[in-house]
């Protein structure tokens, strides 16, 4: 059996069903990627698999370390070793980067506010935010802001990036995080995830176009329409949904590349 | 995603930190209830001059024949028969922790109040029931002419500044609790900054109430003369009783030209407390009179901070937090009166309610004819934890003059699904996540608060919410 595993996987938004069994086996090692048109699910299954409120499982697993993960409150799963990038990251006024990125660490680390032994120093702490910081061309002016304030789309995204290099999980989904991006920040943001890959670590990039993919080489990809795979491989495939885009499953038109104005 | 966390009981939390009492052993306990001859009691165990005597017992008067406001928190329960309105714990003050009597002493200790002393302040005060019962002050700011002492002792030892004074802000018949005040003050802070004098370090009072219906009637007086400045703090707590207490403070403060002022209260008292308070200041020319103004405990509050802008380039600003929990109920806000042209005010409201807790903005901008060119923003935003909880604004404005720019803005809003989960989302408890989300609320109140009060209001923050969550 994978590492982490998700077993016919029904999830639905308000009523309407969004997922349709979905199952795929993820190694540690190994970066998927799931491609999809508009409204086949995607944002839906990285939502569900970290446990949005607003999604409702119908039936299925997602099995991690022993355990059936749709059960976990997101903290928990989080805590496991999931983490998930967002495609928007969500603004939360009046805390700083610092102190969020801290209590992160030390909530990974089962520090409860009792337990002080468990919390990291302010020295380790510097110490690992400055090595991931330049990783990601970032500057620490950013530190003394609010969660995600007034960040450009290319800051939000690598300010994700960062929190996953913090916390190192073991599975990481990346939800659209090449959206909105300018192709520097992408460089960036794939090298700070091809840096953290390894035998540790098990990659689900979730991504309309296959732009992202050029930077960070899949393993496998899966195309998802509708709320279920209709076709899964290994890289060869993202090739060949650059040049035919999703036609072959859906009546629109819709391009897997981007064309030259919207990568600019 | 329903989460049962395991609850927490605040109360008790509250019990061991704040909450406990010591058995009383006092030098005088007036008798229950109010009537002259007990004013007349208070007045002679002070000593006061015959002027002092007969204004509390005008004031008395003004107090019996007001009735009780009806238009804010609901305050017909209290029994004003029922109070003990004169406490005098130790027959004398202390100008060292070590003077007090035992008890006195550990209760101080246990709410840290040496400690602070040590780390961060200019001068304390510290009163316990009706009198102020340690005092402290560096003495590098008595040689630069600063007075920082009780009340009492400012009408004995400075009775003309004194005169000049004293309820001329807020006199006795300003409204009900002003002239219950008059009538049976003990204690408070009297300060006096000459010209020209900057008191960079805090100078801090602790007021706290220890007997069970026990009725703290504190009488602040702050003088700041010209280009002076001063950061007072004040702290209040109380033990938990099943019956109630009564707060009814008055604070009056002048703010001479080019002055400031800033006044920081971080009010604590335990849920049975009726906090009733008259603060008001009176600023003069290019001076500016800052209230900072945070209510967390109490069942009732009732308290507008205002400030009456009295000369062309006086500033007033108002920043206020509440927090009300399970039967509390913060009415608060802040007033401006704009008298001269070129003034300006700003209120910033920030109010938190959870587990059927009730907080409310109450607020008045006047701007008087001739009072030009004056400028008001108001900013009031409500953060609702749950459906049970309630949050009301009640703004009110009075613009006579010409040329006047006015802004109000009010939001209310609930803890969001989407900032939880995102929190969430990186290992972070729902409990702490959602006080981290009502730290980031308050946070333009803390940040302007001395360091190790803004860590403090965020672990009370954190006591609070972590009994409520679920």
């Amino acid at each position: 059996m994978a590492d982490f595993e998700i077993r016919d996987l029904h999830a639905s938004v308000e009523g309407k069903p969004i997922l349709k069994g979905v199952t795929l086996a993820i190694n540690k090692g190994e970066v998927h990627a799931v491609m999809g048109p508009n409204g086949s699910g995607k944002s839906t299954l990285s939502y569900a698999l970290m446990g949005h409120p607003g999604y409702s499982i119908d039936s299925g697993e997602v099995l991690f370390k022993g355990k059936n993960l749709l059960g976990l409150e997101p903290d928990e799963r989080a805590r496991l070793g999931i983490f998930l990038a967002f495609q928007y990251p969500v603004v939360v006024p009046g805390i700083s980067m610092t102190n969020f990125l801290r209590t992160a660490l030390n909530a990974k680390r089962g520090y409860d506010g009792k337990d002080r032994s468990k919390q990291i120093s302010p020295k380790e702490f510097r110490s690992l935010l400055k090595d991931e910081l330049e990783v990601l061309h970032m500057d620490d002016s950013f530190l003394p802001r609010y969660i995600n304030d007034g960040f450009s789309g290319g800051e939000k995204k690598r300010a994700e990036i960062l929190q996953m290099a913090m916390l190192k999980p073991e599975i990481a989904i990346l939800d659209e995080t090449d959206s909105g991006l300018d192709i520097d920040s992408i460089k960036f943001v794939a090298e700070a995830v091809n840096r953290m890959r390894g035998p540790e670590l098990g990659v689900l990039i979730i991504t309309h176009y296959t732009r992202v993919l050029e930077y960070i080489k899949p393993d496998y990809v899966h195309v998802l329409v509708d709320g279920r795979f209709v076709l899964s491989g290994g890289p060869e495939i993202a090739d060949r949904l650059e040049t035919t885009g999703y036609s072959e499953w859906t009546d629109a038109d819709e391009p897997a590349a981007l064309t030259k104005e919207e990568a600019v | 995603m329903a989460t049962v966390p395991k609850p927490i009981d605040v109360g008790s939390d509250y019990k061991e930190k704040y909450g406990f009492f010591v058995p009383e052993d006092y030098v005088f306990k007036a008798k229950r209830g109010l009537n002259p001859e007990i004013v007349k009691e208070i007045s002679w165990m002070k000593k006061e001059p015959e002027w002092m005597m007969k204004m509390r017992l005008r004031s008395l008067e003004i107090f019996r024949k007001k009735p009780t406001p009806t238009w804010g928190a609901d305050l017909s329960v209290i029994d004003f028969e029922n109070i003990f309105y004169y406490l005098r714990a130790s027959d004398k003050q202390s100008k060292t922790w070590e003077e007090l009597p035992p008890d006195i002493k550990q209760t101080y200790d246990r709410l840290g109040v040496p400690e602070a002393e040590r780390k961060f302040l200019a001068g304390v005060s510290a009163q316990y029931e009706s009198e102020v019962v340690y005092h402290s002050l560096h003495e590098e700011l008595s040689k630069k002419g600063v007075i920082f002492t009780d009340t009492d002792s400012a009408l004995r030892d400075h009775p003309e500044l004194f005169k000049e004074y004293f309820g001329t802000i807020i006199p006795p018949a300003d409204n009900k609790f002003a002239a219950l005040n008059t009538a049976v003050w003990s204690g408070g802070s009297f300060i006096y900054v000459p010209k020209g004098v900057r008191v960079d370090i805090p100078l801090q009072a602790y007021f706290r109430i220890n007997a069970e219906n026990m009725g703290q009637f504190e009488r602040t007086l702050i003088i700041c003369d010209e280009g002076s400045f001063v950061h007072y703090i004040e702290g209040c707590t109380a033990p938990i009783y099943t019956s109630d207490s009564l707060h009814s403070a008055v604070v009056e403060i002048i703010v001479k030209k080019n002055a400031r002022c800033r006044y920081t209260t971080i009010q604590n008292w335990s849920t049975n407390v009726f906090n009733l308070v008259t603060k008001r200041a009176m600023v003069y020319g290019d001076a500016t009179m800052e209230w900072v103004d945070g209510n967390l405990g109490s069942q009732i509050t009732m308290k507008y901070p205002s400030v009456y802008l009295m000369e062309p380039g006086a500033k007033g600003d108002v920043l206020s937090i509440a927090f009300a929990g399970k039967g509390q109920h913060q009415d608060a806000g802040g007033k401006m009166i704009h008298v001269a042209p070129n003034t300006t005010s700003t209120i910033t409201s920030k109010s938190i309610s959870k587990n059927g807790g009730r907080t409310s903005y109450r607020g008045h901008i006047k701007v008087y004819p001739g009072a030009n060119n004056s400028k008001s923003f108001v900013k009031c935003d409500a953060l609702l934890l749950d459906d049970a909880s309630r949050s009301d604004t009640y703004p009110y404005n009075d613009v006579d003059a010409d040329n006047v720019t006015l802004g109000h803005e009010a939001t209310v809003s609930k803890v969001s699904d989407e900032q939880l989960f995102y929190l969430m989302s990186r290992g972070i408890t729902r409990s702490e996540a959602e006080t981290m989300i009502v730290n980031g609320f308050i946070e333009p109140f803390t940040k302007e608060l001395p360091l190790e009060y803004a860590v403090e209001l965020n672990r009370l923050i954190q006591l609070e919410m972590e009994g409520s969550v679920g």
